[in-house]
């Protein structure tokens, strides 16, 4: 199975190679999307034949560790455990989705296989931060992300796409670099990179470890956002390329989540303890202020982009509160908010690209004259403000549940308004954006096209089942967040 | 006086290589092909040579020694060597259609080769000095060499510099010599010292530190580089922002690891001066350039920085060493990339001119196109990326690695290291500052690497006329090195540290 591993890293980038190699438009996308297709069914493959779980607190179900770069402490150390498993599949199921909506759809339709490509490393890159079991290969995987990411959103965006692209790999580097400092406190610190082993015992001292986790914290709230480091984030959203947006929004924001409580969490947990309270009001910050900041937003994309703050808010308030409900409701949020706003933002281009405008007051009666549209858009609000019964329900309920555990009631109290605000918001999008008489740019459009249907549907399903049997995700994540509340001893 | 011949092989080899290119220039008038080959096969034995003095054994060989040895030649030395020769190679094989007359261009080549070869086995200040200015030396006369006013204009700014810095170092050396009583690394660390000569020694240290920070463009002898780079002609600018600067780190790591640790203290407060006004003058400054050349000017200044704040903490030569490497591989394939960009085929076909293997090359039909041979703006990139894809693929991967982010993985492991050995040093908050450095770096690195993609001007040529043979086999293999030593970087970490 250890090949399997290797291999949901290393088919991405062939097909990635061969899709740029390929000289011809069309089949250069047709081998990505297989080569995206092959990924999946390997990531899906990972959950089969599991190594028995050690006493460990990390005990991966597989391994792969050689040793790369002993100057630096690096060895190509990969693993997949109950946490990670649920992020790869998620991203290797968004990543073949936007392939193959990119079969048919390219912005400005050109050069479609340089696009594939380009989806194709960054899956290599976020796969590998969830599959890195090493703090230095993370930060190589960390990085990887960031140049294929800024050229979609600069090739393939909106009108103000390079101002926006920029916006997002400078901002996003200033966390990073912040990162690295902080791992690499970490890492001269513990003499070590090896995270099972600085999960298992932290020989960081009380000192260090405050160091470390304000930095490592820094580095993650950038990408996650945190707010207030969230402002690259809805120019980048909106004008990126559907499949840009659906990426970023569906798996890169979680790189930032995933890492804060794997790596924060883990290897500095006295620190995550000390800081929990200033991290837990800044989400709850974050899911007020993007609750409000959307109630007055025009502009679809732009609404659904800040809608993700208030989402992440949950998350991170999540896995401030340390306590096992906490870290369930954060990877239950994660994959929630990975579903639904993939979905969101497929709709919202699917609509933008029919009506030519994504300004909520030109638009309207989109139940009269595309009542398939509309009803997606309306199931993928409803979901996304947390109706129960369908995904993002668990992981917002279970946040402020976690956070009355941990004695913050005031702040499960904001926290709940906040979710409050999201229906509020959400209902408003669909009074303006479907009921009421068509406007004139929501007239003729263009039925909807197979190859949009079945990109969508997949997360549709996804979102049901979610809701329905949340087990789906929190049984193979109970056993590492034992491991990590273990650490934190906060329950 | 005992002499380790074996030590000198890559010296030999070096000078050997001047000299047959000026033979070669003598029986072969006007023949740029052969003059050219010569030399490179020059560089290449050298080369060869000092990789296997590198890979012969762990033993340390010695030439002129007396009391102590004025030349030293262990793993690290030969390494260097080697590094040096191989830059020289790149740059021969960038030089094919330069503007310059090949047998002094080559031969002054050559001779800047035999100082750095040099310069790596240095043990005493006087043998340091003598290599470094022979490093240099040949420098003024290739920046000029192509005779135009702005050449002449950067020879003169560079000579100028120049005279001041290195008068600045001997002055420096001089202030050591005479409170130490030795010129020899080792045996100045173990003088006795006498206290009342230790101001002498700071100020000796101080002038010495700061003179060699002019070779590395260390701020605030920096203000040579980007004319001097932009004047020259592009394959002397990829030497001078290589090897030259190369030559500047290896001096600094000798003078201040093997020489000076007895004024630590004072060698680290002039190192992180130096360092926090290099790097951040040098990215903001670069911030505003629309010229190609002047851009990666401004960026090694920058880069010189990060070098010097790893030499500011302990055990940070090896380090130090380790990232100039990677820094140099990856800025000559910018330099190569730019080259094969902006060099147009050889359109005046004359014998002068090396003709591939296969027949003549590619001439373009008439009108002769305007001769284009220093970087340009960024603006005159537009369309490369469509237009000469290979190519565009090879100054991304720089500009990605000289930024430090993946696919360029040489140049993340170079800032990895250095910010590893400054956190391990206890410096984290010069470590934050060489990070937040590395986000200004990175916006115009973004802006020079857009470039290439944005829309080319209606009415020119879709395809980029297609570079001399050799500069594209040059570009393809220096990209090619910056690539692979990003995934097996350990080879130059162990380089580094070999003693």
């Amino acid at each position: 199975m250890n090949a399997v591993l290797v291999a949901v890293l290393v088919i991405p980038a062939l097909g990635a190679l061969a899709s740029v190699v390929i000289r011809s438009d069309r089949a250069g996308r047709v081998a990505g999307t297989v080569a995206a297709a092959l990924s999946l069914v390997a990531a899906a493959l990972l959950a089969v034949d599991r190594a028995p779980a050690t006493g460990d607190r990390l005990s991966p179900w597989h391994q792969v560790d050689v040793a790369w770069v002993p100057a630096v402490q690096l060895r190509f150390h990969v693993g997949v455990d109950g946490v990670s498993y649920p992020l790869v599949v998620l991203t290797a199921l968004l990543t073949l989705l936007c392939c193959l909506y990119s079969l048919w759809q390219v912005p400005g339709e050109r050069n479609g296989r340089q696009l594939v490509a380009l989806l194709l490393v960054v899956e290599v890159g976020i796969v590998g931060v969830f599959l890195a079991l090493d703090l230095i290969l993370f930060f190589v995987f960390f990085e990887l992300v960031l140049l294929p990411m800024y050229a979609i959103i600069a090739g393939w965006g909106g009108p103000e796409r390079r101002a926006a692209a920029r916006k997002f790999v400078l901002y996003t580097l200033f966390g990073s670099v912040i990162l690295l400092v902080g791992l690499l406190v970490v890492v001269t610190g513990a003499n070590t990179a090896d995270l099972v082993t600085l999960t298992e015992s932290s020989t960081l001292g009380a000192n260090a470890q405050r160091i470390a986790f304000v930095l490592l914290a820094v580095g993650f709230a950038v990408k996650s956002p945190l707010w207030p480091l969230h402002t690259w984030l809805p120019d980048a959203h909106t004008e990126a390329p559907t499949v840009g947006s659906v990426i970023l929004a569906g798996v890169l924001l979680k790189m930032g989540t995933y890492g804060l409580l794997r790596i924060g969490v883990g290897v500095a947990p006295d620190g995550a303890r000390w800081a929990s309270p200033v991290l837990a009001g800044l989400a709850v910050a974050a899911i007020l202020v993007g609750g409000l900041v959307c109630l007055a937003q025009t502009e679809l994309k732009r609404l659904i982009a800040y809608s993700s703050v208030g989402h992440m808010g949950f998350v991170l308030l999540g896995i401030a509160t340390l306590t096992t409900t906490g870290f369930q409701a954060a990877l239950i949020g994660n994959l929630a908010h990975g579903v639904i706003t993939g979905l969101l933002f497929f709709l919202a281009g699917a609509i933008k690209d029919r009506a030519h405008t994504g300004d909520l007051g030109q638009l309207g009666g989109l139940r009269e004259t595309a009542p398939v549209l509309a009803g997606l858009l309306g199931f993928a609000a409803i979901a996304s403000l947390g109706l129960p019964g369908l995904a993002g329900f668990w992981g917002e309920a279970f946040a402020v549940v976690a956070a009355v555990q941990r004695g913050w009631p005031v702040a499960a109290v904001l926290a709940a308004l906040g979710g409050a605000l999201a229906a509020a918001y959400f209902l408003r999008l669909l009074r303006r954006a479907t009921h009421g008489s068509a406007a004139p740019a929501v007239v003729g459009l263009s039925p909807l096209r197979r190859y949009e249907l079945a990109a969508w549907v997949p997360l549709v399903l996804l979102a049901i089942a979610l809701g329905l049997v949340p087990a789906l995700a929190l049984t193979p994540s109970a056993h590492p967040v034992r491991g990590l509340t273990a650490v934190t001893h906060a329950d | 006086m005992r002499i380790d011949h074996v030590a000198l092989l890559p010296g030999y080899a070096a000078a050997t290589t001047a000299v047959l290119v000026l033979v070669l220039d003598l029986l072969f008038p006007g023949r740029r092909g052969v003059v050219l080959a010569g030399a490179a096969v020059g560089a290449a034995a050298t080369a060869a040579l000092a990789f296997g003095l590198a890979l012969s054994g762990d033993e340390a060989r010695f030439a002129f020694c007396g009391s102590a040895c004025s030349f030293t030649v262990d793993g690290r030395a030969a390494a260097l060597m080697g590094v040096f020769a191989l830059v020289t190679l790149g740059v021969l094989g960038l030089s094919a259609t330069t503007r310059a007359p090949m047998g002094e261009h080559c031969f002054l080549l050559a001779c800047s080769m035999t100082g750095g070869v040099v310069l790596a086995g240095a043990a005493d200040l006087i043998t340091l000095i003598v290599a470094l200015e022979t490093l240099t030396l040949p420098l003024y006369v290739l920046v000029g060499l192509r005779r135009t006013l702005v050449s002449a204009d950067a020879a003169v700014t560079f000579l100028v510099v120049s005279v001041v810095a290195t008068a600045v170092s001997l002055l420096g050396a001089g202030l050591l010599y005479a409170s130490t009583g030795a010129v020899h690394f080792g045996q100045m660390n173990a003088a006795a010292k006498d206290p009342s000569l230790r101001p002498l020694a700071v100020v000796g240290c101080v002038l010495l530190l700061g003179g060699l920070g002019f070779k590395v463009a260390a701020v605030p002898l920096h203000a040579w580089a980007p004319p001097t780079y932009d004047g020259a002609p592009l394959p002397v600018a990829a030497y001078l922002s290589t090897a030259s600067k190369l030559g500047g780190v290896v001096a600094l790591v000798y003078v201040s690891v093997e020489a000076v640790p007895f004024e630590h203290d004072v060698a680290v407060a002039a190192l992180v001066v130096l360092a926090l006004l290099t790097m951040t003058v040098g990215n903001l400054v670069a911030l505003r350039q629309r010229r190609m050349v002047r851009l990666l000017a401004w960026s090694s200044i920058a880069q010189a920085g990060y070098i010097l704040a790893a030499l500011a903490v302990p055990d940070g030569g090896a380090t130090a060493l380790t990232y100039a490497v990677f820094f140099v591989a990856l800025e000559l394939a910018a330099f190569a990339a730019v080259v094969a960009l902006r060099t147009p085929a050889p359109v005046e076909a004359d014998a002068r001119v090396l003709v591939p293997a296969g027949g003549a090359p590619a001439v373009p039909a008439a009108p002769a196109p305007q001769v284009i041979d220093d970087g340009g703006t960024l603006a005159d990139y537009a369309g490369a990326a469509r237009g000469a894809p290979w190519r565009s693929a090879a100054l991304v991967l720089a500009l990605a690695g000289l930024a430090g982010l993946p696919p360029g993985i040489a140049g993340l492991f170079a800032k990895v290291a250095v910010v590893r050995s400054l956190v391990d040093s206890d410096a984290t908050w010069l470590a934050v500052i060489v990070a937040l450095n590395a986000v200004v770096g990175l916006a115009y690195y973004v802006r020079a690497g857009a470039g290439l993609f944005a829309p080319a001007e209606p009415g020119t040529p879709v395809r980029w006329p297609r570079p001399h043979w050799t500069i594209a086999v040059t570009t393809a293999l220096i990209a090619l090195v910056a690539l692979v030593i990003g995934f097996a970087p350990q080879i130059v970490f162990d380089a580094a540290a070999a003693r």
